[in-house]
């Protein structure tokens, strides 16, 4: 059977130039940065490499990038770190209702530690409006959290804009670039933020490894304490495989950016204009223009996206969905709920997530084999047997 | 893919008794789309029995296996039997469900016994025609 991974925003693969720099660091190159001999300068020049191809990629300095254990790690680091930080400026923070939930959380966790906290609405389309940002800065604001893109619905955010206002106010800005890092350009200067997210597993290097990019002079409290690993900002002995793999995807994609994107937007514009076109009652979730190279978000009227999750692994294609039967806590995904999407329409949840390893042909048997899956379990819903039953009767 | 038994992915690749019955003599509906599940139960009785069941169901994975399975027990039984059908019963043919989706998903034999209370208080209502007791639900 034709096997279609189409789940690339859970996890890229790792491929192959990545993989094969990062064997000598689970082989004989085992030394630790922090050791004064040979087995410690290889690994040492090995990471100070990794840190200037992370650096090369957002268009940093290399003394600003932390290196992380995810983008996860990342993004808890940037909003308690920061907001700790800051805060004998003020106590309030503010992110969008869109943000993930490594934002969201660490944002309601510095609730409970006492700062207070102003969530930011998005439009249909899921993008923050950077007026409304200005009106939620006060006077005690320290601290602003919003995310370049949004992986499930792939709409971008104006960063630039929003940067512009921060400034204005004093506020340190960071976004979170998990989703955007290594797959667009991103240039810390042109976005003038204060701090940014990445991580490896989005941008085709290895799980387990992420940066964080503060810029110098802007203060962060360390979350991890004890040696003085990543300049005494990231305690703990150097994951050396996966921030060698960070570098390499970091080269990688800052060289075949171009036509990864290229790549990738036609294959999210062939599936965005003929899935509707074959199957009718789908909504498109997200910007129509602005979006992610390599997403296509759909809500299927009248079924449940487990089933048809389900239904697509059993013809080899592998995606996912917002709906809240897919999610561990049962709970639709916030962001659905935050562009306005009914409870009921977000249960029939689709994201397509398209890779460099994609092809056209990827799209067409996705085409092919989605139409009766999405007929077959109408076919079994009573929600388009009333439908139906009404259109019928309204005839 | 979901932790499911086997027995659930077999209902789920092939659910039986999908449908809806013409005329049924009871109907039982059950959840809403909120929610993300949703069963709707037809029953043909004959002679006490459950000569037919089919079902709807919008929802998960576990949903669609639950009213498989519930209306594959229910077939040819007798309303009294029929009655007797829990979830717990349910999951435990199915060889376990999900603890998260247990509540969820489980409904199948709720619907069923709204369709055969809907059928007994239609003939309820028909014999004591003219009769304020019918069982109106």
């Amino acid at each position: 059977m034709r096997k279609v991974y189409l789940d690339n925003a859970a996890t890229t693969p790792l491929i192959p130039e990545v993989c094969e720099a990062m064997m000598p660091f689970l082989g004989e190159a085992f030394g630790n940065p922090s050791s004064l001999h040979d087995w410690g300068d290889v690994a040492r020049e090995a990471v100070e490499a990794a840190r200037e191809q992370v650096a090369q990629l957002i268009g940093a300095s290399a003394e600003e990038i932390i290196f992380t254990g995810s983008g996860t790690e990342s993004n808890n680091f940037a909003v308690k770190g920061l907001a700790l930080a800051q805060q004998n400026k003020g106590k309030h923070v503010v992110v969008s209702a869109i943000e993930h939930f490594s934002v969201l959380n660490s944002a309601r966790t510095l609730e409970k530690w006492g700062f207070e906290l102003s969530l930011v609405p998005v439009d249909r389309y899921g993008v923050v409006d950077p007026d409304y940002v200005r009106r939620s800065i006060r006077k005690d604001t320290i601290l602003v959290s919003i995310m370049q893109a949004n992986g499930e619905i792939g709409t971008m955010e104006s960063i630039s804009e929003i940067a512009r206002i921060t400034k204005e106010s004093n506020v340190v800005f960071h976004t979170d670039a998990v989703a955007t890092a290594g797959t667009i350009p991103v240039n810390v200067s042109e976005l003038g933020v204060d701090a940014l997210s990445l991580a490896g597993n989005q941008f085709y290097g290895p799980k387990g490894v992420g940066a964080l990019w503060v810029r110098k002079g802007v203060r962060i409290m360390s979350l991890l304490d004890g040696g003085i690993q990543e300049g005494g900002r990231r305690a703990g002995t150097e994951n050396m495989p996966a921030i060698v793999g960070l570098g390499k995807a970091a080269e990688l994609a800052a060289t075949n950016m171009v036509a990864r994107m290229e790549h990738l937007t036609h294959l999210r514009d062939r599936l965005l204009t003929e899935l509707p076109a074959k199957i009718a009652h789908v909504v498109v979730t997200g910007h129509p223009q602005d979006r992610l190279p390599g997403n296509a978000s759909f809500c299927i009227e009248f079924i449940e996206g487990e089933s048809m999750l389900m239904l697509l692994n059993s013809q080899g294609v592998a995606v996912s969905s917002g709906s809240a039967c897919t999610s561990r806590a049962l709970k639709a995904s916030h962001v659905l709920i935050a562009i306005g999407i009914p409870h009921e329409l977000a249960h029939g949840s689709l994201l397509f997530s398209f890779g460099i390893e994609n092809t056209v042909e990827d799209v067409d048997y996705v085409l092919e084999v989605l139409p009766p899956i999405v007929d077959r379990l109408r076919q079994m819903s009573p929600l388009y047997a009333k439908f139906t039953k009404a259109r019928e009767g309204g005839k | 893919m979901p932790v499911y038994s086997e027995k659930v992915m077999d209902h789920f690749m092939h659910p039986r008794n999908v449908g809806e019955i013409e005329n049924p003599d009871g109907v039982g509906e059950v959840g809403n789309p909120v929610c993300g599940d949703m069963m709707t139960f037809y029953i043909k009785v004959k002679d006490n029995r459950l000569e037919d069941v089919k079902f709807k169901t919008f929802g998960c994975g576990a949903a669609i296996a639950v009213s498989s399975m519930v209306s594959e027990m229910a077939k040819d039984k007798t309303l009294e039997e029929a009655l007797k059908i829990t979830p717990r019963s349910v999951a435990d043919e199915l060889e376990g469900l999900p603890k998260n989706k247990f509540h969820c998903s489980n409904l199948g034999a709720q619907a069923l016994t709204k369709a055969i209370e809907d059928y007994l208080s239609k003939k309820g209502k028909h014999r004591k025609k003219g009769k304020k007791e019918g069982g109106e639900q």
